[in-house]
């Protein structure tokens, strides 16, 4: 990828991840942990990949995404508001009584998300159910998912896992965002998930295991799931939980809590900083 | 009677599906590897590449449902009433409820006259569970007339839908060349104003039958055929409950939370004066044995009907 636009997408990256920090701030509550690590991964797919149009978020035949891991909607919507679905305005209403944004992602009112999510496991399987669509009506535009790693202990994704694959569901691709930490600690000590990417090939998935800040690795692996016939592409996606602000990486204590005024100040000086480098 | 022809309405169900798929291309059918019993294998044989089996695992059934819809097609997800209320109920509430989508639920096997399967496969609490999800509609049709045109109903609809069909072969009396079903809409069938019977599904039948016993005995009594639980009927429930007094509620489902909650809620509402007597499943779970014998233990047969309208007219009539 030329470094012009991997800087151009990392100045997105981190722009979205203020948008998250701020609306999380805002709110009082919510998971900035995973909305940080899952950043770039969203950058990519919003601002490179997918077939979208911010004026016309209902567009018949666009690229279709599903955060599965709902809980990570600041990230989301801060990324919606980058690319113009709505004013980033909106972001501090997350979670207010009376605004647009809702705790969790609500397709009914909230331009540019495909699929109301929240509840973990359920995403991926109606991400299944897109790509399924798709294919019955001989469509070709292509299913995103992101799974948390703490998500697929929920049994319903492996259920969706044995669909996709059943149904050779080849313009799926879904992303683990393996932060390696849930609420209660670290996905090995809660409830093993592990291995992640053999589960995923047993279940008949092309798996592909990159670094998800890195937007060399990110396009390659897309690309080859594109380029993949005949089965569903798991991209393990190796993060960091709480990506770009200091106190917040690799801390499961950030999972689901809100910062306060100056640590809110301190992750801004942290983003800030970043972004300083990047367009320095 | 004796001539009287007698299906199932899951077969019903089958049959609506099949026709209703020429129509409309965009019907895709769902089922959790039951298409044998729910009826759906008559869909598949017709259209092989819009029937989906998912195999033993309805929830995700319901939330590929979800995404099916969420692209425009109209997909059908069946399984037992078991399995697709009660162990898929938080995937039908988030995936399907909460966004709106336009899914139907094709529910077979409802209630305790699924008979030799018993407790664990006899379910009585579909109806209270889908009632509380905001915006889900909810039919249970009492006979195969009924029941086709239900799933056509649900199809020219435009949200979530729960269907609930059942396994035994029950009388058809309502006349395919005149019945007209209006979602929402209860159905006068006797017309009686010295006490009401509400009834709905498999129930319907035995309500029309004790209500011909008690002509006889000189009991003029009204039969309500609630095939809509929700939206629920509110007007027509309260005007018999006015004009008659005394309501005997006759359902295939627990006491709680089903029919009988709902027009005991409608009549309490509006401060009529009108005993109101549940017959159902009595807070208890289901048993073996052969469908129409099972109905007899719980009290669901027309005899019992009977003798709890008279009961009730001692009580609140005296």
């Amino acid at each position: 990828m030329n470094p012009d636009v991997v800087k151009q997408l990392s100045i997105h990256a981190y722009q979205i991840r203020k948008g998250a920090v701020t609306a999380v701030f805002s709110a009082k509550s919510g998971h900035p942990g995973g909305s940080l690590s899952v950043a770039d991964i969203l950058t990519y797919l919003y601002f490179h990949e997918m077939n979208i149009d911010p004026a016309n978020p209902h567009m018949e035949d666009r690229d279709r995404f599903v955060l599965s891991k709902g809980h990570c909607a600041p990230a989301l919507y801060a990324t919606l508001a980058e690319r113009g679905y709505f004013s980033k305005d909106e972001l501090t209403g997350l979670r207010h009584y009376g605004k647009l944004l809702q705790g969790h992602p609500d397709m009914k009112t909230i331009p540019g998300v495909d699929m109301s999510t929240g509840s973990l496991g359920q995403g991926v399987s109606t991400a299944c159910g897109i790509a399924l669509s798709t294919k019955l009506r001989n469509k070709d535009y292509r299913v995103y998912s992101v799974l948390g790693d703490g998500e697929i202990e929920e049994g319903q994704v492996w259920e969706a896992a044995m669909f996709a694959s059943h149904y050779k569901l080849d313009n799926l691709c879904i992303f683990v965002d393996n932060n390696g930490l849930q609420i209660d600690g670290p996905i090995s000590t809660v409830c093993s998930p592990e291995p992640i990417p053999d589960k995923f090939k047993a279940f008949g998935f092309h798996v592909i295991e990159i670094n998800a800040h890195d937007y060399n690795e990110i396009e390659a692996a897309v690309e080859e799931a594109k380029k993949t016939k005949g089965q569903p592409t798991a991209i393990i996606a190796h993060s960091v939980k709480g990506k770009g602000v200091s106190f917040m990486e690799n801390n499961p204590a950030w999972h689901g809590a809100a910062p306060n005024a100056e640590q809110y100040e301190q992750a801004m000086k942290d983003l800030d900083g970043h972004l300083a480098e990047l367009e320095g | 009677m004796a001539d009287v022809i007698k299906k199932a309405t899951r077969e019903s169900y089958g049959e609506a599906l099949a026709e209703l798929g020429a129509e409309y291309p965009q019907l895709v059918v769902l089922d959790a590897d039951l298409s044998k019993s729910t009826k759906t294998d008559v869909f598949k044989k017709k259209f092989p590449e819009r029937f989906i089996n998912c195999g033993i695992a309805e929830a995700n059934m319901m939330s590929i449902a979800a995404g099916l819809s969420s692209t425009g097609m109209i997909p059908f997800a069946s399984s037992f009433a078991m399995f697709a209320a009660g162990r898929a109920f938080e995937q039908v509430r988030n995936s399907i409820g909460y966004p709106h989508l336009n899914v139907k639920i094709g529910a077979t096997h409802a209630g305790i006259s699924v008979g030799e399967d018993g407790a664990t496969h006899q379910c009585c609490e579909d109806i209270a569970l889908m009632r509380s999800i905001p915006g889900m509609v909810i039919l249970n049709p009492a006979d195969h007339v009924e029941a086709k045109a239900a799933v056509r109903a649900a199809v020219e609809y435009n949200g979530p839908v729960y269907l609930r069909f059942g396994r035994l072969a029950v009388p058809v009396f309502n006349d395919p060349e005149t019945y007209k079903f209006e979602i929402g809409k209860g159905v006068t069938l006797r017309d009686g104003n010295d006490v009401t019977i509400i009834a709905t599904g498999l129930m319907v039948w035995e309500a029309i039958k004790a209500a011909d016993q008690l002509k006889e005995q000189g009991i003029h009594a009204r039969v309500i055929n609630i095939h809509t639980i929700k939206p629920f009927d509110k007007e027509l429930v309260v005007k018999a409950a006015k004009e008659t007094g005394v309501v005997v509620t006759v359902e295939e489902h627990s006491v709680i939370g089903g029919l009988g909650e709902a027009v005991s809620s409608a009549i309490c509402e509006e401060g009529v004066a009108c005993g109101v007597v549940k017959i159902g499943v009595q807070d208890r779970f289901g048993v073996s044995g052969p469908a129409v014998e099972v109905l007899k233990a719980f009290g669901l047969d027309s005899e019992n009907v009977v003798s709890v309208v008279k009961d009730a007219m001692k009580k609140f009539k005296a």
